[in-house]
């Protein structure tokens, strides 16, 4: 048996990436989540507009975060500042009473803030008689879970099939030597990496159309927004995953490798992108992850449009930031990929005797 | 020459793969390239077709257009049906529409696999696999041809049949270049090339080689090894004198391709020991 185990240590100790994963990642996802892992709101950014704004924002403690106060706007800009995304909670006052508009696409800032309002209207409500309050939740107003999953979950799906899936088909290419030969063949790097990326591409659009459909037909998540605006962005969120794929294979020399490191990509999008924990109630330490994964992004607009019908002008943030994604990442991966394709053309040291290849035509 | 390496250098780190080697690679010629696992073959057919980089010497090529390789562990798709493999091939070589189907008829004629067209690449026996490879590779009529180690592990007729194929391109004018560890293939190229340690140990043609034996070949029976010159052929014993004199009872022999291969080896593991 010890020949057994002296022979698995000398095994495991070669494979430093299999030992990477069973020391670093236990320690960094228990640190990492511990401090994301977090369904306590302490920040609800909130607008209040009307003739007594001033006075009704005076009340309001945390976790409200007033952002603006308007005493001029009525209930038509605080229902866009909600649909842009830029705040939670909208205080109307005015008229017959105050209106507390919520947006139920943000599940548990809503919660939080039901939970703060009743005991905000205890504390104030005793002495004198309070103008009724009236509470509205836009959106999702029954806070169905479903409607705030399955946009989010597409949006995973996506990330399985682009990244795992597409690292898989050009490795087992690598790993069969049939990357050797598109080397010698006339084709372009980037012929071999648009015509591995491009089926997969077709599949996983087919597979978001599909998990949409499904997820509009059995749980009756609405769909608000424009088609255009949501196809733009899973179409940039497609090229992020894609080109992560393809980056993830070239790291990677075998099919195993390739798993690993497409696993470590995904896990922190599943609990850092907002898709369960809402992205505002994470440490600081740990919410700037959310900020460089592209699931945080897409959940941002699939919500936003599903949901909400944000209009495109207001989801330019998430859009430019995932256009900017997919270019590091696809840059990126076409260096990579071209110096596995072309080692002729890698850079040579200029200390280094230049060998003479001619190339006859 | 036409193509090949001239004077190659290629080093992995501080390692020297390939050193001083020259491979020459004419049309309507077939250059062996001989030598056992670890000598440097592959590097030198990898330099050929532009997959490795060398640190000095020349490379001279045809372009990616007009050269075909088979690399030692595949060739083929083994998802992909034959005719799946032909049609991808004729694609990235864009093969005018007139020429594919015929070329491609061709192929499946000269490696004998047009009852085969529709089975999976990753179906047909592992000779059929190698016979597929080469066709793909002479799909689009290279100038050159670049094989590694097209034939190890393939039973004996259809390593006949692979070299059939590989002297019927040469035959139409195509330069090639095949790597083998089976020393008696050596023969069958216009031009050897003996590689061992990165080094070339001997080359020209395969007459060359043969004239070109240091000293005498003999032949010993016996169970008990006549020195430490000499190893096994069959039930004898072939002994090596660098001088040319043989010891008594045992009778010379003219050496074969075999033997000029070992004497080769034992030479440079001498010069390299005088070093």
């Amino acid at each position: 048996m010890w020949a057994m185990v002296a022979k698995e240590f000398r095994e495991l100790r070669r494979d430093r990436r299999t030992v990477a994963m069973m020391v670093v990642l236990p320690v960094v996802l228990l640190v990492v989540f511990g401090y994301a892992a977090n369904f306590s709101v302490s920040n609800i950014p909130t607008v209040v507009t009307g003739p007594q704004a001033a006075q009704a924002a005076a009340l309001l403690r945390a976790p409200f975060s007033v952002t603006e106060v308007d005493r001029g706007a009525g209930q038509a800009t605080a229902r866009s500042r909600l649909q842009d995304g830029r705040a939670t909670v909208a205080v109307v006052t005015g008229g017959a009473g105050t209106t507390v508009l919520m947006d139920g696409s943000q599940l548990f800032p809503v919660l939080t803030a039901e939970g703060a309002l009743a005991k905000l209207a205890a504390a104030h409500g005793g002495g004198r008689k309070a103008p009724p309050v009236r509470v509205r939740i836009l959106y999702n107003p029954k806070l169905t879970t479903s409607w705030v999953m399955v946009p989010g979950l597409a949006g995973l799906i996506l990330v399985f099939i682009g990244t795992l899936i597409t690292s898989l088909g050009v490795v087992r290419e690598r790993q069969t030597g049939t990357l050797e030969q598109l080397a010698v063949m006339p084709l372009r790097a980037w012929d071999v990496i648009a015509g591995k990326i491009a089926p997969y591409l077709m599949v996983a659009a087919v597979d978001l159309v599909l998990i949409i459909l499904i997820g509009m037909g059995l749980f009756h998540v609405p769909f608000a927004g424009n088609v255009g605006t949501f196809a733009l962005g899973a179409a940039l969120f497609l090229l992020v995953t894609l080109g992560m794929g393809v980056l993830v294979s070239t790291l990677s020399q075998n099919q195993g490798q390739a798993i690993q490191l497409a696993f470590m990509i995904m896990l922190p999008q599943v609990l850092l992108s907002g898709l369960i924990f809402p992205v505002s109630s994470m440490a600081p330490g740990v919410r700037w992850i959310s900020w460089i994964l592209p699931l945080t992004y897409f959940i941002q607009i699939s919500r936003g449009v599903m949901l909400k019908a944000t209009p495109i002008t207001a989801l330019w943030q998430p859009l430019g930031l995932l256009t900017l994604l997919a270019v590091v990442v696809l840059g990126l991966a076409i260096i990579r990929f071209r110096r596995d394709l072309a080692p002729s053309a890698r850079s040579v040291r200029a200390d280094e005797p230049v060998a003479a290849t001619r190339e006859l035509a | 020459m036409i193509w090949g390496l001239e004077d190659v250098r290629v080093t992995f780190g501080r390692r020297a793969a390939l050193d001083c080697v020259t491979v020459p690679v004419e049309p309507s010629r077939i250059t062996v390239v001989v030598g056992g696992d670890g000598a440097g073959k592959s590097t030198c057919l990898r330099t050929l077709v532009g997959l490795l980089e060398p640190r000095s010497g020349i490379v001279r090529r045809p372009a990616k257009e007009r050269t075909g390789y088979v690399p030692a562990t595949a060739g083929l798709y083994t998802d992909l049906t034959v005719q799946e493999n032909l049609d991808f091939c004729a694609d990235a070589y864009r093969l005018a529409a007139a020429e594919r189907g015929p070329r491609q008829t061709e192929i499946l004629e000269r490696t004998g696999l047009a009852a085969a067209r529709h089975r999976l690449g990753g179906q047909l026996s592992g000779g059929m696999q190698r016979k597929l490879a080469v066709g793909l590779a002479l799909l689009h009529s290279p100038d050159m041809l670049v094989l590694d180690e097209p034939t190890t592990g393939v039973d004996p007729v259809s390593r006949a049949e692979l070299w059939r194929l590989i002297s019927g391109a040469a035959a139409r004018g195509t330069a090639v270049a095949v790597a083998t560890t089976y020393v008696n293939e050596a023969a069958r190229g216009s031009s050897v090339v003996l590689l061992e340690a990165g080094q070339v140990l001997a080359s020209g043609s395969p007459d060359d080689i043969l004239r070109g034996v240091p000293g005498a070949v003999g032949s010993a029976r016996g169970r008990a090894r006549p020195g430490t010159r000499s190893w096994r052929r069959g039930a004898d014993w072939r002994v090596w004198a660098p001088d040319g004199g043989l010891p008594d009872g045992i009778a010379r022999v003219r050496p074969d391709f075999e033997d000029a291969v070992v004497v080769a080896a034992l030479a440079g593991e001498e010069k390299a020991g005088e070093r």
